[in-house]
């Protein structure tokens, strides 16, 4: 394969000949795909690590001296922001993006491989700049992971002297650098697919990524700048957003400012969020059960409006955030409605999976596992959503553990299942090495259990009305004791998930080293990424030839085929014929 | 194909349109990146556009004026500006008619006019900041002071990054590679970085 070319590129393809412009400069998107995932785990496990000393000071306050309340407030709030921008965000998008895009769509790389490996250097920047906040004195911002003005800016809030500023300047980095990934992702599916891949033949996945790829880019500004407009009200004094106030007994000088502007502009941002995360997730679930299940995905065609109009709709109902801040009940009238309407697409999408399975040839193996539990605790935290989109609920309960056990369940811990799923099925690919499947079942068993046993009993404590971001709750006389017991067990709980996830990494190094030579297409799946001439694929993906593809990718249990699947790239002829529906 | 038959292709039926060829029906890949940027830019200068107004206190934006608003001079420097960039696109667009009609010549000399155009431009916009603050019109001295360098920043780097590419277009010509690509997608990003402008400078002078 010396001179390939990106499908409609006719510019030759840059082969690297030394170590390390193969593996750390490197412009292949497989490389940069794994770079992305493990920066945006080990970032994450940091994440993991804050929400453990939380778990521990609120089940067990005054036994850990080393938690002060600042540093309650710093935890909460770099948990939050890490969790969502720099884990689920970079990892969806930057890992299974760049990943699986151009495998599934037939195309030997990104379109721009080098301004793709421009955007993971940003992001590491970024990821630096967040981590190195935590070395400065103050320490990093306690603001919360929404950074509301007046307060983020103001003394008196941890980390308002450096923290808040670098979380910024961290915010703006990875923004830049996700634009490039995001204008590479959208570009690459609209332009590098393979002949005969049509819109309508790509894998879920691909749409899910893709929706949510435009979606970021769409969104992402709105938060870029909010942190400018932030940093200059904290730096340069400006008034966007600050108010005429007094604080610690002196006038900071700010005049006018309105910290409602900066919801607005954060929620626009923070709501598509969401299903930026979610609908990768609900993409590569819907493969994920697919091949498991041995059947074509129920309604592929409504499975992909659905993510169109989810992702459309989403840029609609961002002021469900703002309820508690006061508006015109219009207003509240109006996003509550829109709200609720996501609620139908979303249905479908639930009942297609749910369809799906119904009389599949179910395959129990662990990424099924995975899949199957993403559907318990996403139809579990979707509901509360339904709840929590009415302005008349919502107040009473916004600021207590039922909105964090809400959107932990429902963009928390669904697709964290997703994306666990989606590595142990996606690990023989990219490794070319079986995982051990009995260590997979216990994290398995252990994670799944273990996340009802911790966000299901804080649904009752929300309604028992215990508030969130609290350092302590102390002796209050409407928080019975029984809920100082509820918080020990989601403690003790939350601390076996964390220790369960240590068998998740031990399977994946051991394996990756030891582990036993996986078949090319172990599951037997059909769409592209498991049909590449070398396992795992290399620079380049496709050998000399690009595939031609002939049908969808969920030609599964075909009546009348030699096998349970028919991979896309086989045309049709008298031995595997289509079925007609 | 339209879109919407694209998306209602039932794909799971028999053999659909593996007849078509990526290579000869799509675009280059540049300039469906330079259209998805687009809207990228729109969103973010109508996004600052909304604050801005919001923030001034336009009724119905949902925050009181506080009367602490009050607007920046419009010095002919404003002006100057605005014709220099509008040039700029304009020697864009001669070099965008060079390159469809096959006049190499009149091609570079526009682009060279164009990019020289997009420097004095910033040039310009920095000495307008100058003067404003050697006039006293601090950022942190009023909103409308400070949109006004946020909007005319934002707007700046982007004339910037469209120089970098610019100066990749130049370097290309003189090693005699094709530019006819890099040409025309500059000036159409030239073009809508115009437009922008023209809308921000109706709001920030309308105000």
């Amino acid at each position: 394969m010396a001179t390939v070319t990106i499908a409609d590129d006719h510019t030759q393809f840059y082969h690297p000949k030394t170590w390390i412009g193969k593996y750390v400069w490197s412009q292949d998107h497989k490389v940069i795909a794994i770079q992305y995932a493990l920066t945006a785990i080990a970032i994450g496990l940091v994440a993991l690590v804050l929400s453990e000393l939380m778990r521990l000071q609120l089940g067990f306050p005054d036994t850990f001296h080393f938690i002060q309340p600042e540093n309650y407030l710093q935890f909460v709030t770099m948990h939050g922001m890490i969790m969502v921008v720099y884990l689920l965000t970079a990892l969806l998008l930057g890992g299974f993006g760049n990943y699986l895009i151009p495998l599934m769509v037939g195309a030997r790389d990104m379109v721009f491989p080098f301004v793709n490996m421009l955007s993971y250097w940003v992001y590491l920047l970024a990821v630096l700049v967040l981590v190195s906040s935590f070395f400065v004195p103050g320490g990093p911002t306690g603001a919360g992971w929404t950074l509301y003005p007046p307060q983020s800016i103001l003394e008196g809030t941890p980390g308002q002297q450096y923290g808040i500023i670098l979380m910024l300047v961290s915010l703006v980095l990875f923004i830049v650098g996700f634009t490039m990934g995001g204008l590479n992702y959208v570009v690459t599916v609209l332009q590098a697919r393979t002949k005969g891949m049509t819109l309508m033949r790509m894998p879920c996945s691909v749409w899910g990524i893709f929706v949510a790829a435009i979606m970021a880019l769409l969104a992402f500004p709105a938060l870029f700048v909010a942190c400018i407009m932030t940093l200059l009200d904290r730096i340069a004094g400006t008034s966007f957003f600050m108010p005429t106030l007094m604080s610690m007994g002196k006038n900071p000088g700010y005049e006018g400012g309105s910290p409602i502007l900066f919801q607005h502009l954060f929620w626009f941002f923070g709501h598509p969020e969401v299903y930026i995360v979610a609908l990768p997730a609900f993409g590569i679930v819907s493969d994920l059960i697919s091949v498991h299940a041995r059947k074509n995905i129920f309604g592929y065609r409504m499975m992909v409006w659905a993510i169109v109009i989810i992702g459309a709709l989403s840029f609609f109902v961002w002021a469900h955030h703002m309820y508690v801040s006061g508006m015109n009940p219009y207003f509240g009238f109006f996003f509550a409605t829109s709200t609720l309407i996501i609620a139908i697409p979303t249905s479908i999408k639930v009942y297609n999976w749910l369809l799906t399975l119904w009389r599949g040839n179910i395959h129990l193996r662990v990424p099924m596992l995975f899949a199957i539990a993403f559907l318990f605790t996403f139809i579990h935290g979707g509901l509360s959503g339904l709840f929590l989109g009415n302005v008349s609920v919502d107040v009473p309960l916004s600021s207590t553990f039922f909105v964090v056990a809400h959107f932990h369940m429902v963009m928390g811990v669904s697709p964290i299942l997703v994306i666990f799923g989606a590595i142990y099925h996606w690990y023989p690919l990219i490794t070319g090495r079986m995982y051990n499947e009995f260590l997979g079942r216990l994290h398995f068993w252990i994670t799944f259990i273990g996340v009802y046993v911790i966000y299901l009993p804080m649904h009752y404590l929300g309604f028992l009305g215990v508030p969130r971001r609290y350092y302590a709750l102390g002796e209050t006389a409407f928080i019975p004791h029984s809920a100082h017991v509820a918080n020990q067990v989601i403690t003790v709980a939350a601390l076996v998930v964390f220790v369960a996830q240590g068998v998740f990494f031990i399977n994946m190094i051991w394996s990756y080293f030891w582990g036993p030579k996986a078949d090319p297409n172990p599951w037997g799946a059909a769409s592209l990424e498991w049909q590449t001439p070398d396992h795992p694929p290399k620079h380049g993906n496709w050998g000399d030839k690009l595939p031609v593809v002939y049908r969808w990718a969920y030609d599964y249990s075909v009546p009348g085929a030699a096998r349970d699947f028919i991979p896309q790239n086989v045309p049709h002829d008298e031995s595997a014929k289509y079925h007609k529906t | 194909m339209s879109l919407l038959s694209r998306l209602t292709e039932k794909s799971w039926e028999g053999p659909g349109a593996d007849a078509l060829d990526p290579a000869s029906y799509r675009p280059p890949a540049a300039r469906v990146a330079v259209i998805v940027y687009f809207g990228v830019i729109t969103v973010l200068f109508g996004l600052v556009s909304m604050a801005y107004m919001m923030r001034m206190g336009m009724p119905g934006m949902g925050h009181e004026a506080m009367g602490d608003w009050r607007p920046m001079p419009e010095p002919p420097l404003l002006w100057i500006n605005s014709f220099v960039l509008l040039l700029s696109s304009l020697a864009w667009e001669a070099a965008r008619v060079g390159v469809r009609q096959g006049r190499t010549e009149l091609m570079r000399r526009a682009m060279l006019g164009a990019g020289a155009l997009g420097i004095l431009f910033l040039a310009g916009q920095l000495i307008l900041w100058r003067e404003f603050v050697l006039a006293g019109y601090y950022a942190a001295s009023n909103p409308a002071n400070a949109f006004f360098y946020l909007i005319t920043a934002l707007h700046g780097l982007h004339i910037a990054g469209g120089l970098f590419f610019w100066v990749r277009a130049v370097l290309r010509l003189y090693a005699g590679a094709d530019v006819r690509l890099p040409v025309e997608l500059c000036a159409v990003y030239w073009h809508f970085l115009l437009l922008v402008w023209a809308l921000m400078l109706a709001l920030l002078t309308s105000t």
